[in-house]
C-alpha cells in the first residue's frame, strides 16, 4: 500500500513536470533551428537588414519589426483607453442587473476565434477604408483597428477584477471629503489599481503582438519600412506564416529566427508582466 | 406624516444633474465611460450581427454533404476532423494537467523549488502565441519524430497550448474542496490516493469540466498552430493522415477567395460551434459556484 502511494507520488510529479519539459523543448528547438541562420546571416544584418528578398539571399527583419511595432502600438491607442474605461465602467458604474448582460458580452468578446475577427476585418474594415481614404484598405490601420477590438476582452478581463479589488474604504473617504463619484473613482480608485490595470495592458501587447491569421488578413503583408498607417506592412508573426508553406534551406531557417525574435519579445513581455503583477502584491 | 420622510442619502435626479453642472469634470469622466462600454456592445452585435446576416442565408444542405470537392465545399469533413482534432488533444492534455494540478495542490510543500519552477513555465506556456506552437510543432513533431502533416502532430501541439488552461482551472476546483472533506477521509482511514480519487476529484469535478470545456472552444478556433501541424488537407483524416479543422477550413476558403459565400456560411457555423462551447463552459463554472456556496 505504501510502496503504490509512493509510486502514484512520483507519477504525479511526472505530469508537473511536462510543462517544464515543454518550455525547455520549444526553446531548444526554436533556438537550434533559429541560431545559426542568424549567423549565417549576420546577427546586425538580420536585425536591421531592411531588404526581405529570399530570391537574393537577402535576409533583413527590421521592416518586420517595425510592422509588429506599428501595429501593436495603434492597438493599443485604440484598444487601451476602450479597455480600461469599460473596465471602471464594469467595476464602479455599472448596476448589477446591467451587469449580468454585459460581462458575458465581453466573454464572448474573448471566444471569438481569431479567424473569425480576420474574416470581419477583411470584408468589412477593409472595404470601409479603402473607400473612406487614399489606401488600397489592406493597411497598418486596419489591423489596428481590429487588433484593438480583439484585445479588449484581454485587457478588461484582467483590469476589472483589480479594479474591484481595491478596498470600499478608499472610495468612502473620497465621497466623504466632497468629492464626486467620478472623482473619488478617477482619483483614488483608478491609481490604487494601477499595477493590475498595467498588467492588463502588458497582457494585452502580448495578445496583439502574436496574433498572426487575423493581422494577416488585413495588413497587405509588404515586407517594407513605411511610416504610412494607409499602406500595408508586414509582422513578425505573418512573416512566418506567409512564407513557410514553401521556404527551404536558409530561407526556411531566416523564417524560424524570425520566430525565434517574437518569441524573444514574447518573453520579453511575460517577464515584464509577472514582475509588475509582483511590485503590486507588495 | 410617514410619507414626508425623505432618505437624506438617496440623491434624486435632480441633485444629480445639479451636481454635474457644478463639477462638469464629472460629467465628462462618466460620459467617457458610458462611451466605452456602448462601443464594446456595439462592436460586438455587429461583429456577430454581421457575419449572422450575412452567413446565414447562405447555409445550404450541399455545404454539409458527406464528401469535400471543389465545387461544395463542404465544411463536414472538416467538422468531423475539428471533433477528432478536439478528442485527440484532450487526451493528451487533460491527463497531464489534472495530474500536474494535483501535485501542486495535494503533494508539494509550498518552500518546494521545484514547484515555483513549474509554475513559471506553466506560465510562460500560458503567453506564448499560438504561431510560436506552431512553428514548435512543425520542428519537433513533424520534422524531428518523421509524424509529417498528421491530426496526430496538430493535436499534440494543441495539447500542450492548453495545458496550461487545464492546470490553472484544475489547481483552482482542488482549492476550492474544503480540507475538512479531506480530513474526514482520513479519519476514516482512508489512504492519500484514494482520498484524491474518491473524495477530492469528485467534489472538484464541475471547475475542471469547466476549464476543459473552454479548452475545446481555443482548440475549435485555433488555426495558427495547425497550419504546418495538422496540414490543410481536405476530406476525414486518419490519425496519421493530413486533415484540416473547421477553422482552418474557413482560413483557406476565404484566403482563396472563390467561395465568398460559402466561407460567410462557414464563419456562422464556426462562430456558433465556439460561442456555445463558451457558454456551456460559464454555465458550468456558475453551477461549481453554486453548489461551492
Amino acid at each position: 500500500m505504501k510502496v503504490k502511494e509512493k509510486i502514484m507520488e512520483f507519477v504525479f510529479l511526472l505530469t508537473a513536470i511536462v510543462s517544464v519539459v515543454a518550455v525547455v523543448l520549444i526553446c531548444v528547438f526554436l533556438f537550434a533551428n533559429g541560431i545559426p541562420a542568424m549567423k549565417e546571416i549576420g546577427f546586425a544584418e538580420f536585425l536591421t537588414g531592411t531588404k526581405w528578398k529570399p530570391g537574393n539571399d537577402k535576409y533583413g527583419i527590421f521592416p518586420m519589426i517595425l510592422g509588429s511595432i506599428y501595429v501593436t502600438g495603434g492597438a493599443l491607442i485604440i484598444g487601451v483607453p476602450v479597455g480600461v474605461l469599460m473596465s471602471i465602467f464594469l467595476a464602479r458604474f455599472c448596476p448589477a442587473k446591467l451587469y449580468k448582460v454585459l460581462k458575458p458580452i465581453v466573454d464572448l468578446l474573448a471566444g471569438i476565434p481569431s479567424i473569425v475577427y480576420g474574416f470581419f476585418g477583411l470584408v468589412v474594415l477593409v472595404p470601409l477604408i479603402r473607400e473612406h481614404f487614399d489606401s488600397r484598405g489592406q493597411s497598418i490601420l486596419c489591423a489596428a483597428i481590429l487588433l484593438g477590438i480583439m484585445i479588449l476582452p484581454t485587457i478588461i478581463g484582467a483590469s476589472e477584477p483589480t479594479i474591484r479589488a481595491v478596498d470600499e474604504s478608499y472610495y468612502e473617504g473620497a465621497l466623504a471629503l466632497g468629492a464626486t463619484h467620478e472623482r473619488s473613482v478617477f482619483t483614488v480608485i483608478v491609481p490604487a489599481a494601477k499595477s493590475g490595470i498595467f498588467a492588463a495592458i502588458v497582457l494585452g501587447v502580448g495578445r496583439a503582438l502574436g496574433e498572426t491569421m487575423a493581422v494577416m488578413m488585413v495588413v497587405g503583408n509588404q515586407p517594407r519600412v513605411t511610416h504610412n498607417v494607409l499602406e500595408g506592412i508586414r509582422t513578425l508573426t505573418t512573416n512566418i506564416v506567409m512564407e513557410m508553406g514553401y521556404a527551404t534551406d536558409l530561407h526556411r531557417e531566416a523564417l524560424i529566427a524570425t520566430g525565434v525574435v517574437l518569441f524573444v519579445f514574447i518573453l520579453i513581455i511575460n517577464l515584464c508582466f509577472s514582475l509588475i503583477k509582483r511590485s503590486g502584491k507588495e | 406624516m410617514e410619507k414626508n420622510i425623505v432618505p437624506i442619502n438617496r440623491i434624486s435626479m435632480k441633485d444629480r444633474l445639479k451636481s454635474y453642472i457644478k463639477h462638469p469634470g464629472s460629467l465628462i469622466l462618466l460620459l467617457l465611460v458610458c462611451i466605452a462600454a456602448v462601443l464594446t456592445v456595439v462592436t460586438l452585435l455587429f461583429l456577430v450581427g454581421y457575419i449572422l446576416i450575412n452567413g446565414l442565408p447562405y447555409l445550404k444542405p450541399s455545404l454539409f454533404a458527406l464528401n469535400y470537392n471543389s465545387d461544395n465545399v463542404s465544411m463536414l469533413p472538416a467538422i468531423i476532423n475539428t471533433v477528432e482534432m478536439v478528442l485527440m488533444a484532450l487526451l493528451l492534455s487533460v491527463p497531464f494537467g489534472v495530474g500536474a494540478a494535483i501535485y501542486l495542490v495535494e503533494y508539494a510543500k509550498s518552500d518546494n523549488k521545484l514547484v515555483g519552477i513549474i509554475r513559471l513555465t506553466a506560465e510562460t506556456l500560458t503567453g506564448i502565441p499560438s504561431i510560436i506552437y506552431g512553428l514548435f510543432g512543425m520542428l519537433f513533431f513533424v520534422i524531428q519524430l518523421h509524424w509529417s502533416y498528421s491530426m496526430m502532430a496538430g493535436a499534440a501541439t494543441l495539447a500542450i497550448m492548453v495545458l496550461p488552461t487545464i492546470m490553472r482551472t484544475t489547481e483552482e476546483a482542488l482549492l476550492c474542496v474544503p480540507t475538512s472533506y479531506r480530513e474526514g477521509s482520513f479519519g476514516l482511514g482512508a489512504g492519500k490516493l484514494r482520498t484524491i480519487f474518491k473524495i477530492v476529484l469528485p467534489a472538484a469535478m464541475p471547475g475542471i469540466l469547466s476549464g476543459v470545456i473552454l479548452s475545446i472552444g481555443r482548440i475549435v478556433g485555433e488555426t495558427a498552430a495547425l497550419i504546418y501541424t495538422a496540414g490543410t488537407m481536405t476530406g476525414v483524416a486518419g490519425l496519421m493522415n493530413s486533415g484540416r479543422t473547421l477553422a482552418i477550413h474557413m482560413y483557406v476558403l476565404s484566403n482563396e477567395g472563390l467561395h465568398k459565400n460559402e466561407a460567410n456560411a462557414t464563419a456562422v457555423v464556426l462562430l456558433i460551434i465556439v460561442l456555445m462551447i463558451n457558454g456551456l463552459s460559464s454555465f458550468v463554472a456558475k453551477k461549481f459556484e453554486a453548489t461551492k456556496a
